[in-house]
C-alpha cells in the first residue's frame, strides 16, 4: 500500500543526520522508528544538518534532539513551540522542527501550541501521541480516553479528551497529516510534505508506549487491522481503503460513510476524491475526525493548504521598512524623530 | 506693573499639573519642560496616573497628574511642587497634598460647577474654604470663559475650544516662570504642522493665558530660573523606557548581532515592546507573544539563533518568566530581561513604583542559578544600563535581569543624544574557527572567565545540542553525575563572578571621608543624591554610593564599606539590598531607611530619617 519511495537523491543520507549517541528510549518503543524515519526524511530533503534546527520540550519523545547531528535545543515542558517559534522568526532561513508529545504539547504547553498554529509560523511539529504520560511512569494525557485507567485516574478519567486535529483545525491550522509509529513509509511522506508546507506543519504520529500504554493503538495500528481501519488519503487520489482496497468514502448527507464498491449499488464514480490543498476544511476535518472504529481512520497529509507565513511576514515587514525610512543608525533614527535641541 | 512683580530668583522649581485624564495634562507638561530644556535648564518628569483607563470625567478616581523640576541640580522631580495647576475640583482635591504649604494653586474658576463639586464629593460649594486654602495663594482663573472669547469667531465647536484649555493653563505658567511664549509656539508650529487651523487657536489661547496672567496678577511672583551648564550637543527629553529600548540598539550595532524582543503587555513596561516594535526601521525584530512565558521562550530561541535577545516585563511577568530563564541559565545563553518594577505582590499596584523584586532578580529560580543583575539609577541611564546589559550578556553567555521602575520608566529628563564613539564595541563570545577545527565541544570554556563559547546555527561543523539537563564538564553530553554537576554549579557560579572584573569600582561621592554613607541602589539615586548632597551642605558630613551592579558587586565593595563606621541603606522595600549586603557583611549593622507606598522617597524624609539615624545609633561603636 505503501507507494511513494521515488525519493530524489540529495547531498546528504540519513547517516548525516544521526550522531553517535544511542537512542535510550525502552527497547520496543515507538519514538526508535521515528527517529529513523525522521533521519530519512531529512536526507531526502536536503536540508544540511547545519541549516536544520530540532527543538523539544521534556518527555519522552522530546529527548529526540539529543540523537540528531543537526542543531537542537532540549528545552522546558510545554515551551518548545514558543522556543522554535524564536528560532525560525530569528532566523527563518533554518528549517526548524518541534518534538512533543502529547502532554508536552497539549497540556503544558497547549496555549503556545494553538498560538503557533494560529500565527503559521514555519514550524513542523511532530506531535507523538501515545495517550499517556511516560517519563513520569504512567498518568492519563490530555488525550486519554474518557474512563482511562492510569496511576493518576486508579478509577477512570472523568475528563474528555483532545483530538489534536481538531484542535489544530480549531486554531485554523493549515497543515494537518497523521501517521502510525510503524507506518515508516507513511511518516516519511508526512514528514517531507511537512517540511515543504510553509507554515506550521502537524503531524499527529500515533506512537505505542511499550511499558505504560501498550496496545492502546492496535486496534487500527496492527498489520491485520491496519487495512480495514486506516485509510491512507493522497490530494487528488480516491479516498479506497480496505485489504482488498474495495472500500471507500462516499458523502452522506452532512458527514461520511464507509462503502464496499459494488455493493448497495455503489460505484467507483461515488468514491470522494481527496483535496489537501482546498481552502474550505469542512471535509478536510471530517476526514481527520474519523476514529477507526466505524470510519477508517485518516492517514497521511489531510491537509496541506498555502497561507500568509509569520516569519516570512515578520522578515519582509522589517525589510521593507527599514528600506522605506533608511535610517543609518539609532542616532539618525532620534535626529530625525525626535524633538531636539542644541547646547555649545 | 513690572516693577510691583516680585522677582524670585531660584536653583529650581516645581510643578505639577493635573486634571481629568484626558485633560492633555502630559502635553502640557512636557512642551513646558522641554521650553525649559532649551532654556538651559535640567529637567526631570513624572507621570502620576490612575490604573483605570477613562475613569468619569471629574471623579477622583479618574484624575492623573504629570509632576516637572526644571532648574539647575535638577536629579528628581520634585518632593512637592510650587505651583499646582488644578484643572477641576477633583484634581484640587487629589492633588492638593503635593503642594508645598507656601506654594501657589492655579484653578479653573469655571470647573466649579455643582455638578464638578458633588462628583469631587465636596460637601460644601466653596472648595477654596472646604480645602483649608489660603486664598492669596490660589489663583482662580476663569478658563473656560477666557477660551471662549479668546476663540469666538475661530469656527472651532466648543468642543474642540475645550480641548484648547490645558494651552491656556500652559500660558498662564509661561509668564509665572518667564518662559518665552516664542519658544512655546514653535514648538506647537512643529506638533500641528500637518494642521494650521489647530495650531492658530493653540498659539492664540498660549498667548491669552500669558496675557492674562501679566495683566491681573501683578502680585503673583515671577521666578527667574538658574541655568545649569551641560556638556555640548544635541539633548532631547526622553523617559526611561525609550531610553532602554534604544539602549538595547546601540548595543546591536555594537556588537553586530541583530535584535530581537519576545515580549507581552504589561505596565509599566509595555512601552519597550511599543518603542521597539516601531525601530524595525532599524531591523529590530520585536513579537508579541502569547504570553510572558512565550516572551521570555522565543527570546531564548532567538538567542540560540544568534540575535542579541531581549524579553521585557514587569514583576508577575518575571515570575512567570522564571523557568525560562533558568533554562538560559543551564543553557548559558546570552539574555536580557528587562523588569520595570511596580507595586507588588501579585497585581499590586501596576501603576506604582516600587523595588521589590530586587530577591526574586537574584534568587527566583529553581537550583544553584546564578546570574547578573543590574538596576538603572534614573531615566537616562536606562539606555547605558540597557547597553550594559546587553554588553555582558554576551560577552558573558549568560542572562542579565536589568532592574527598572515605573519611577524612572515613565519618567524623563534631558538626554544628550551619543554620538556613536561614545560606546565601546561590544565582542560576542563567539566561537572560532580554530576552535571547531581542534574538536570544539559547546561547553568547553574560556579559561579567564570560564564563559562558553557562542556557535550560532547555519555555521558548518558547528552543530551542537544544548538543553535543560546537567552537561558533563569535559564532553558536553548529558551527564547525571554527581561530583560532575557540583563542578558545574561551580563553573557558572565563577562564570558570574569573573564579570566584577569587567564592572566599575566602587566610589564613594560627596565626602567619602564621612563616617556615614548612604548607599541605595536603582531608580532612587536622584532623590538620595539630592538628599545627601543637602545634608552635606546643611552641616551633616556623608559619603553616598549608588549600586547599579547588583551581581556582581564591584570588586572592591566590602573593602571599601568596612571603612565607614555607619552604612545606611536606603529603598523603597522592606529591607531586600540590605539585607543582601548583611549577608556578605556580617558584624556591621547595616541601619535601613525603607518605604512601600507606591511612591519615589521624597528628599526631605529622607534627609529626616538620616538625621534620626545619626541622632539615634547606639548599635555602632565609634
Amino acid at each position: 500500500m505503501e507507494t511513494n519511495d521515488k525519493a530524489t537523491p540529495t547531498a546528504f543520507t540519513a547517516a548525516d543526520y544521526k550522531n553517535s549517541q544511542n537512542a535510550r528510549w525502552c527497547p520496543g518503543c515507538g519514538d526508535h522508528a521515528i527517529l529513523n524515519v525522521l533521519h530519512k526524511a531529512m536526507a531526502e530533503l536536503g536540508v544540511a544538518p547545519k541549516d536544520t534546527a530540532v527543538i523539544s520540550g521534556i518527555g519522552c519523545s522530546s529527548r529526540l534532539p539529543y540523537y540528531m547531528n543537526t542543531y537542537g535545543m532540549h528545552t522546558i515542558h510545554g515551551r518548545a513551540a514558543a522556543i522554535a517559534t524564536g528560532v525560525k522568526t530569528a532566523n527563518p532561513d533554518l528549517t526548524v522542527w518541534q518534538i512533543s508529545g502529547d502532554g508536552d504539547g497539549l497540556a503544558i504547553g497547549g496555549n503556545h501550541f494553538i498560538h503557533a498554529v494560529r500565527r503559521n509560523i514555519d514550524i513542523n511539529i511532530l506531535l507523538f501521541n501515545n495517550k499517556i504520560y511516560g517519563l513520569t511512569k504512567g498518568q492519563y494525557s490530555p488525550t486519554s480516553d474518557r474512563g482511562t485507567v492510569s496511576k493518576s485516574s486508579p478509577y477512570g478519567t472523568t475528563e474528555d479528551p483532545f483530538i489534536p486535529a481538531e484542535l489544530c483545525f480549531g486554531a485554523r491550522g493549515n497543515f494537518f497529516a497523521r501517521s502510525i509509529d510503524i507506518a515508516l513509509d507513511t511518516s516519511r511522506e508526512c514528514m517531507v510534505a511537512a517540511a515543504r508546507h510553509k507554515g506550521t506543519a502537524v503531524v499527529e504520529i500515533m506512537q505505542n508506549c511499550v511499558i505504560f500504554n501498550h496496545g492502546i493503538h492496535t486496534f487500527f495500528a496492527d498489520k491485520e487491522n491496519r487495512a480495514d481501519h486506516t485509510i491512507t488519503l493522497r490530494h487528488g487520489e480516491k479516498m479506497l481503503f480496505g485489504k482488498d482496497n474495495n472500500r471507500g468514502l462516499v458523502q452522506h448527507g452532512f458527514g461520511l460513510k464507509a462503502v464496499t464498491i459494488g455493493e448497495d449499488g455503489y460505484t467507483i464514480d461515488d468514491v470522494l476524491v481527496h483535496d489537501a490543498h482546498t481552502k474550505e476544511n469542512f471535509l478536510q476535518q471530517q476526514l481527520a475526525m474519523m476514529d477507526g472504529h466505524e470510519l477508517p481512520l485518516a492517514l497521511g497529509v489531510i491537509r496541506d493548504y498555502d497561507a500568509p507565513v509569520y516569519d516570512q511576514e515578520v522578515d519582509r515587514q522589517t525589510r521593507e521598512i527599514k528600506a522605506t525610512k533608511g535610517y543609518g543608525n539609532l542616532r539618525d533614527m532620534i535626529l530625525s524623530t525626535c524633538e531636539s535641541w542644541e547646547i555649545k | 506693573m513690572l516693577q510691583e512683580t516680585n522677582v524670585k530668583n531660584v536653583d529650581k522649581v516645581v510643578i505639577r499639573f493635573a486634571g481629568d485624564s484626558g485633560d492633555g495634562m502630559q502635553l502640557a507638561g512636557n512642551i513646558f519642560s522641554n521650553v525649559s530644556a532649551g532654556e538651559g535648564n535640567q529637567i526631570s518628569t513624572f507621570p502620576d496616573y490612575p490604573a483605570e483607563i477613562r475613569a468619569p470625567q471629574g471623579s477622583l478616581s479618574g484624575v492623573s497628574g504629570f509632576q516637572v523640576s526644571v532648574g539647575r541640580d535638577v536629579h528628581t522631580p520634585g518632593d512637592r511642587a510650587d505651583v499646582l495647576v488644578a484643572m477641576n475640583p477633583a484634581a484640587l482635591k487629589t492633588n492638593l497634598r503635593h503642594l508645598r504649604p507656601d506654594g501657589i494653586v492655579m484653578c479653573d474658576a469655571d470647573s466649579f460647577t455643582p455638578a464638578n463639586l458633588r462628583k469631587a464629593e465636596y460637601t460644601s460649594d466653596d472648595p477654596v474654604e472646604e480645602l483649608g486654602i489660603d486664598p492669596r495663594h490660589i489663583l482662580l482663573v476663569p478658563m473656560s470663559t477666557l477660551l471662549k472669547a479668546t476663540l469666538e469667531g475661530s469656527g472651532l465647536d466648543q468642543k474642540a475650544m475645550m480641548k484648547c484649555k490645558n494651552m491656556l493653563a500652559l500660558g498662564l505658567i509661561c509668564y509665572i516662570f518667564d518662559r518665552p511664549v516664542e519658544a512655546v509656539l514653535n514648538k506647537l508650529k512643529k506638533k500641528f504642522a500637518k494642521k494650521p487651523a489647530v495650531y492658530e487657536a493653540n498659539a492664540k489661547v498660549v498667548q491669552a493665558g500669558h496675557d492674562y496672567a501679566a495683566n491681573t496678577h501683578s502680585s503673583m511672583p515671577v521666578y527667574r530660573i538658574e541655568t545649569a551648564t551641560s556638556r555640548p550637543g544635541t539633548y532631547i527629553d526622553v523617559t526611561g523606557n525609550t531610553a532602554t529600548a534604544w539602549g538595547l540598539i546601540m548595543a546591536s550595532e555594537k556588537s553586530g548581532r541583530p535584535l530581537f524582543l519576545g515580549s507581552y503587555p504589561i505596565t509599566p513596561a509595555t512601552d519597550i515592546l511599543h518603542e521597539l516594535a516601531k525601530r524595525k526601521d532599524l531591523g529590530v525584530k520585536a513579537i508579541q507573544m502569547e504570553d510572558e512565558i512565550a516572551g521570555v521562550c522565543s527570546a531564548i530561541g532567538a538567542s540560540y539563533a544568534g540575535h542579541l535577545a531581549v524579553t521585557s516585563t514587569s514583576g508577575p511577568g518575571l515570575s512567570l518568566k522564571s523557568e525560562g530563564i533558568g533554562l538560559a541559565v543551564m543553557a548559558e545563553l546570552p539574555l536580557v530581561v528587562i523588569d520595570v518594577q511596580r507595586g507588588g505582590p501579585s497585581t499590586g499596584l501596576p501603576t506604582k513604583t516600587e523595588q521589590t523584586d530586587l530577591m526574586q532578580a537574584l534568587y527566583g529560580r529553581n537550583g544553584e542559578s546564578p546570574l547578573c543583575v543590574l538596576a538603572a539609577a534614573s531615566p537616562t541611564d536606562c539606555f547605558d544600563m540597557a547597553f550594559t546589559a546587553a554588553k555582558i550578556a554576551v560577552e558573558h553567555m549568560t542572562p542579565v535581569i536589568l532592574l527598572t521602575d515605573a519611577f524612572i520608566a515613565n519618567g524623563s529628563s534631558a538626554w544628550r543624544v551619543p554620538e556613536e564613539a561614545d560606546y565601546p564595541e561590544i565582542h560576542p563570545h563567539l566561537v572560532s574557527g580554530d576552535q571547531l577545527e581542534n574538536g570544539w565541544k559547546p561547553f568547553d570554556r574560556d579559561p579567564e572567565n570560564f564563559v562558553r563559547y557562542w556557535a550560532i546555527p547555519g555555521t558548518e561543523n558547528a552543530m551542537h545540542r544544548v538543553g535543560g539537563l546537567e552537561k558533563d564538564f569535559t564532553t558536553s553530553v548529558i551527564s547525571t553525575d554527581g561530583a560532575n554537576h557540583e563542578r558545574m554549579v561551580e563553573a557558572r557560579r565563577r562564570k558570574i563572578a569573573a564579570i566584577a572584573k569587567d564592572i566599575p569600582l566602587m566610589e564613594p561621592l560627596l565626602d567619602a571621608e564621612a563616617d556615614t554613607i548612604l548607599l541605595g541602589w536603582g531608580g532612587t539615586y536622584g532623590h538620595l543624591l539630592t538628599a545627601a548632597t543637602e545634608l552635606n551642605r546643611e552641616g551633616t558630613p556623608l559619603a553616598f554610593f549608588q549600586f547599579r551592579y547588583i551581581n556582581p558587586l564591584p570588586a572592591n565593595t566590602l573593602e571599601c564599606l568596612k571603612k565607614y563606621k555607619r552604612i545606611i541603606v536606603a529603598e523603597l522595600n522592606t529591607g531586600m539590598f540590605a539585607d543582601y549586603l548583611q549577608m556578605q557583611l556580617p558584624g556591621k549593622e547595616i541601619l535601613r531607611i525603607n518605604k512601600v507606598e507606591g511612591q519615589p522617597f521624597f528628599v526631605k524624609e529622607v534627609k529626616e530619617k538620616i538625621i534620626d539615624l545619626i541622632n539615634n545609633d547606639h548599635g555602632n561603636q565609634r
